[in-house]
Parts: structure tokens; C-alpha cells; sequence
């Protein structure tokens, strides 16, 4: 008797437990897995969007190998979005992991600072980006005139040169996305023990032997949540080339839908693939 | 004696600048504060440049000595600007399509969190790592059959291309804010659900009652970067919105044409300038950087008490 009931008790609570997660299910079929298996059918077809509905022709990997074989700019924009996702992310990361540091410290001004790095995430929207783009207010003024530039590109071998320079033309840009993951790290922070340190100095280990030490593999676990954060975010900003090329390719009389699809896909896979190799690189430092 | 005072001032010198082996020495301070203001610099310039060009009348953009300070305020740019936008309508209707879909997502967000924080049910881990992995698939691979399906359905161009996903947790970046709640629920003491449960209250009603008041953090951080990012977004909101709603961002993105809708080129005075467009620009996110001076403080430390980096 006794064990029935509880039995039940267990029972109600699953089923409340599901009834509360139930609109995430719904959703999940309606607006991820449907879309998402509709669309892998699309990019195996001719889709065609007539006034009375869809029509769409198979047409095989016909959409695949346009996209290695024929079409003119997209390999280039897969290569430009992994050299972004190479330079772009660990810099982010890492000045998001120094500011971070850098806030933590005993100053004055704390919060007017966290003000200041923290704004970009409020006001950072596409048209607003391209817009300061166009201004040239996103490069550092100057740094080209005193001739900056010129001396690293005579100095350093274009293999290295040519990254560098990249990076420093886009500097604010680059910075400018780094504010969730300052955040992210400053929370961190605040979870690192003090006692740590004090145990850490008295074994007479200096500021940076401590900061390698204590702090660094408190903050390793969030190291690779901001690196998977940073790679989806850049990868889905309204400014990404390869985005705005799906985009075009739905409305082209050309390609249209099925192409596009196929393009979603293949970026989705080099997503994946990028996030693989991250953490693949950030799980093997531990040892 | 004097030697003695000597080696203790000196002493006291050294501690002063370059520390006790913490960091506040006078030399890594001045460090950290260059560093700071430079960087923050860096940050401000964009936002800097906007606000002071927006100032400038076209004598003074044209004028290479004028850098930093219009000669005079020249508000003129953003009269412009003003109908250009179309403003209070935009406003609204951007106020709206961000707000709506923002609540949602928050009350949601929240219900789901907890089912996954409270509940033990069979499937409960697959469906989480489920819905952790959505977070990365981008909504290009989504879109196209979403557009076809609001097609059908006539929802094309009405902000419940935006509702409704968010209604079934899977607006933007629903799981961030679904994991968000769970951690915060799942750090909450059991005590007080565990009491109210004997004192014979259901589920929902401890939900409600229980949990909803003690969320505070966690509800207030999730809607604001709901509404922020809702704000921004345009990708998503071009696609579904087309032309029939006009939200600020959109409207940003077609100004050139709109400008020369209203002000024909070749009439006096009708040139655009850039002057214009950034003050044009500055108009889209005035509303969003009044918002976040106004709550910042919970803008910057709501995620360290809303427990995102779990324990």
C-alpha cells in the first residue's frame, strides 16, 4: 500500500516535471527538428516557389558539388570565415580573459569600466556595425600614417605579416565582441578562492606563477564556454559573408532555396568542425 | 640611526612601488590603469566618433581642422535623421517586436529551466543535451522551411514570425537563457519547495509562489539580453519581416534609399552626408544605451548572481 503510493508520487512528479518542459518538446519538433529535416530534404532538391506552393525536382548532390565545383566566391568565403574563426576567436578570448583580469584587481572606477567594455554587446547590431564600417570608425586612426604597417610588412614573412595586420586593421571590431565573455571570465574570478593565492605566496610563487598555477585552471572550464560562445556568435552575426551569401542565394532566380539550403549545411558542418578542433585543442592542454 | 631611517624609507619606497609581492605595486597599478584606458579607449571610439560627427555641419565635416569639436551644435542632422526614420512609428513598432517575443522567452525560458532543475523524468538527460546542442545549430539551416511554414500560414511580416518560436522556447538563443535558469534553480535550497510541498501546495503553484520570487537575478538578466538581442537583431527579422514592418535596425540598413525618397537629390540642401547617417545611427541605439545606463548595474553583475557559470 504504502509503497504504491509513493510509487505514484515518483509517477506525478515525472509527469509534471514533463508538463513543465513540454513547451521546449513542442517547440523542439515544430521549430528546430522539423525545419531542420525539411531543409536537409531541400538541399538534395530543385526548389522552385510558385504563387500556388512549393515544387521541388531531385536533383541529387547536384547542389553539393555546385558549391565545390562551380560557384565562383563561396570556397573563398569558407576560407575567409576559417581564417576568422583561426585569428579572430583566441584573440577575442584572451583579451576577454585580460580585461577580465584586469577588472578584477582592487581600482578605482570598477564599475565605470565594466561600463565602458560591456557597451558593444548592447549596441551591436549589423546595420549599426556596418554603418561605423563605413566611417571608418571601426581602425584605430593613425596607426596606418606612422608607417606601423609598413614595418611589419617588411620585417615579418607574409605568412605571419599578413594575419598581423589583418588583425590590427580590425582591432575595435574584434574587441568589440568580446563583452559576454568578459563577463563570463569576471564571474569566474570572483569563484577563485583567496585563500589559494595567500597559500600560493607564502610558498613564494609571484603574481604570474599564481596567475598560471591558480587562476588559469580555475578559469579552464570557461575558457572553452567562451571559445564555443564566440565561434556560434561570430558565426551567426548579421555581417558574416557566408550568412548573407544563404541569404542572396534563397531570392536568386538561379539557385534559389535548394542551393541555399545546401550552403546552410555545409557551413553547419564547418561549424561543427571548428568547434571540434577548438576543443580539442583547449581539452589536450590540461594534460 | 640615520642609516637605519634611511633603509626603512627606502624600504617603504620599494613596497610602495613595485609592491609586496601582491599586485599593488605603483608600477603594475600604473600598468593596469594605462591598460584600462587605453583599451577603453579603444572601446569608446566608435561611440565617440558617432556622437561628435553627428554634430557637424557640412563645413565642418569638410574642414580637416575641425576633428573632435563641431564649431557649432548642428542638430539639423538629426531633424533629418528624425524623418528619415520615421521615428515614433519605428520606435514603437521596434519596441514591440523586441519587447513581445523578449517577455516570452523570459516566462518560458523560466518554466523550462525548471522542469529540467526540479524534475527527475525518463529522457530528462537526452532532452537536455538535446537542447544544449540546439545552441549551436545557426538558424540559416532553420530558416528556410520556418519562412515557407509563416508562408503558409500568412504570418510573413507580423512580429509572431518572432512570437511564437519564442512562445515554444526556441527563440534567439533560448537555450542560453533555459541553461541560465537551470543553473540558478538548481542552486536554489529544496527547503522552502520541500516545505510548501507538505504544507499540500501542487507543482505549479510552488513554481509560482516559490520559485518565480526567488528567480529575481536570473528573470531581469534573461530579459534584457532577450530584449537587446531581439533588438539587434535584423538577419532573421529582414527575412520574416520584409518591408511591412519597419524596425529601427531596418530602417537603418535603408536609409540611403529612404533618405532619397524624402529628400529628391538635386533639390538645395538635400545632399546626404555622412553627418546624417550617423546620426541616424546613433537614433537606432539611443533607446538601448538609455535603457542600459538606466540598469546597467544589472546588465554587469546579473550573470555572476544569475550563476551562468555554475559551481
Amino acid at each position: 500500500m504504502r509503497r504504491a503510493f509513493r510509487m505514484t508520487n515518483r509517477r506525478r512528479k515525472a509527469l509534471f516535471g514533463f508538463a513543465f518542459v513540454s513547451p521546449w518538446i513542442a517547440g523542439f519538433l515544430l521549430f528546430t527538428m522539423y525545419p531542420m529535416a525539411y531543409s536537409a530534404f531541400l538541399s538534395f532538391q530543385d526548389v522552385k516557389i510558385t504563387p500556388t506552393g512549393v515544387k521541388t525536382h531531385f536533383v541529387g548532390w547536384d547542389n553539393y558539388k555546385y558549391a565545390f565545383f562551380n560557384d565562383p566566391t563561396l570556397l573563398a568565403k569558407f576560407l575567409a570565415y576559417l581564417r576568422e574563426m583561426a585569428l579572430n576567436v583566441p584573440v577575442i578570448v584572451v583579451f576577454a580573459l585580460i580585461i577580465a583580469l584586469l577588472i578584477n584587481q582592487k581600482i578605482r572606477f570598477r564599475g565605470a569600466f565594466r561600463t565602458v567594455f560591456f557597451l558593444p554587446v548592447i549596441i551591436t547590431s549589423g546595420p549599426v556595425i556596418n554603418e561605423l564600417l563605413g566611417q571608418g570608425a571601426t581602425t584605430i586612426p593613425n596607426i596606418e600614417q606612422y608607417g606601423m604597417f609598413a614595418m611589419i610588412e617588411d620585417t615579418l614573412s607574409p605568412a605571419i605579416a599578413d594575419p598581423v595586420l589583418y588583425l590590427f586593421r580590425q582591432i575595435i571590431l574584434v574587441l568589440w565582441f568580446s563583452g559576454v565573455q568578459i563577463l563570463v571570465f569576471l564571474a569566474g574570478l570572483q569563484k577563485v578562492d583567496r585563500a589559494l593565492y595567500e597559500a600560493a605566496r607564502i610558498d613564494g610563487a609571484s603574481a604570474w606563477e599564481s596567475f598560471w598555477k591558480v587562476t588559469l585552471p580555475v578559469l579552464k572550464p570557461l575558457v572553452l564556454v567562451n571559445v564555443i560562445y564566440t565561434v556560434v556568435y561570430l558565426s551567426t552575426f548579421a555581417l558574416n559573408e557566408v550568412i548573407v551569401t544563404i541569404r542572396n542565394n534563397m531570392f536568386s532566380t538561379f539557385t534559389g532555396f535548394g542551393y541555399a539550403t545546401a550552403i546552410a549545411w555545409l557551413y553547419f558542418l564547418l561549424i561543427c568542425v571548428v568547434l571540434i578542433i577548438w576543443t580539442a585543442l583547449i581539452g589536450r592542454q590540461k594534460n | 640611526m640615520a642609516s637605519w631611517n634611511y633603509r626603512r624609507a627606502a624600504d617603504k619606497a620599494r613596497k610602495w612601488v613595485l609592491g609586496t609581492g601582491e599586485n599593488d605595486g605603483l608600477i603594475f597599478k600604473t600598468g593596469v590603469y594605462l591598460l584600462l584606458v587605453g583599451i577603453g579607449f579603444i572601446y569608446l571610439y566608435p561611440v565617440l566618433f558617432m556622437l561628435v560627427n553627428s554634430f557637424m555641419s557640412l563645413d565642418d565635416l569638410v574642414n580637416s581642422m575641425v576633428k573632435w569639436i563641431p564649431t557649432d551644435l548642428y542638430v539639423d542632422n538629426y531633424v533629418r535623421a528624425w524623418k528619415v526614420l520615421n521615428y515614433p512609428t519605428a520606435f514603437l513598432e521596434t519596441v514591440w517586436a523586441a519587447g513581445a517575443p523578449a517577455v516570452l522567452q523570459t516566462v518560458v525560458c523560466g518554466i523550462i529551466g525548471y522542469g529540467f532543475a526540479r524534475f527527475e523524468f525518463r529522457g530528462r538527460s537526452v532532452l537536455f543535451v538535446l537542447m544544449l546542442a540546439t545552441f549551436i545549430v545557426p538558424p540559416q539551416i532553420t530558416m528556410m522551411p520556418t519562412y515557407l511554414m509563416f508562408k503558409e500560414y500568412g504570418l510573413l511580416g507580423s512580429t509572431k514570425t518572432f512570437i511564437y518560436p519564442a512562445l515554444l522556447g526556441q527563440g534567439l538563443k533560448s537555450a542560453l537563457f533555459i541553461l541560465i535558469y537551470y543553473q540558478f534553480f538548481r542552486r536554489m535550497p529544496t527547503a522552502l519547495e520541500e516545505a510548501a510541498q507538505i504544507d499540500g501546495a501542487g507543482y505549479f503553484g510552488i513554481f509560482a509562489r516559490i520559485a518565480v520570487p526567488m528567480a529575481g537575478p536570473a528573470i531581469i538578466i534573461v530579459f534584457l539580453f532577450s530584449f537587446v538581442w531581439y533588438w539587434n537583431e535584423t538577419y532573421l527579422a529582414g527575412l520574416y519581416f520584409g518591408n511591412e514592418l519597419a524596425i529601427l535596425p531596418l530602417k537603418l540598413q535603408q536609409f540611403v534609399d529612404s533618405y532619397n525618397q524624402l529628400y529628391p537629390p538635386g533639390s538645395p540642401g538635400s545632399q546626404l552626408n555622412e553627418a546624417i547617417k550617423l546620426a541616424g545611427t546613433l537614433l537606432t541605439i539611443v533607446p538601448l544605451l538609455v535603457l542600459y545606463f538606466l540598469l546597467q548595474r544589472w546588465f554587469v553583475e546579473g550573470i555572476d548572481r544569475s550563476g551562468i557559470t555554475g559551481e
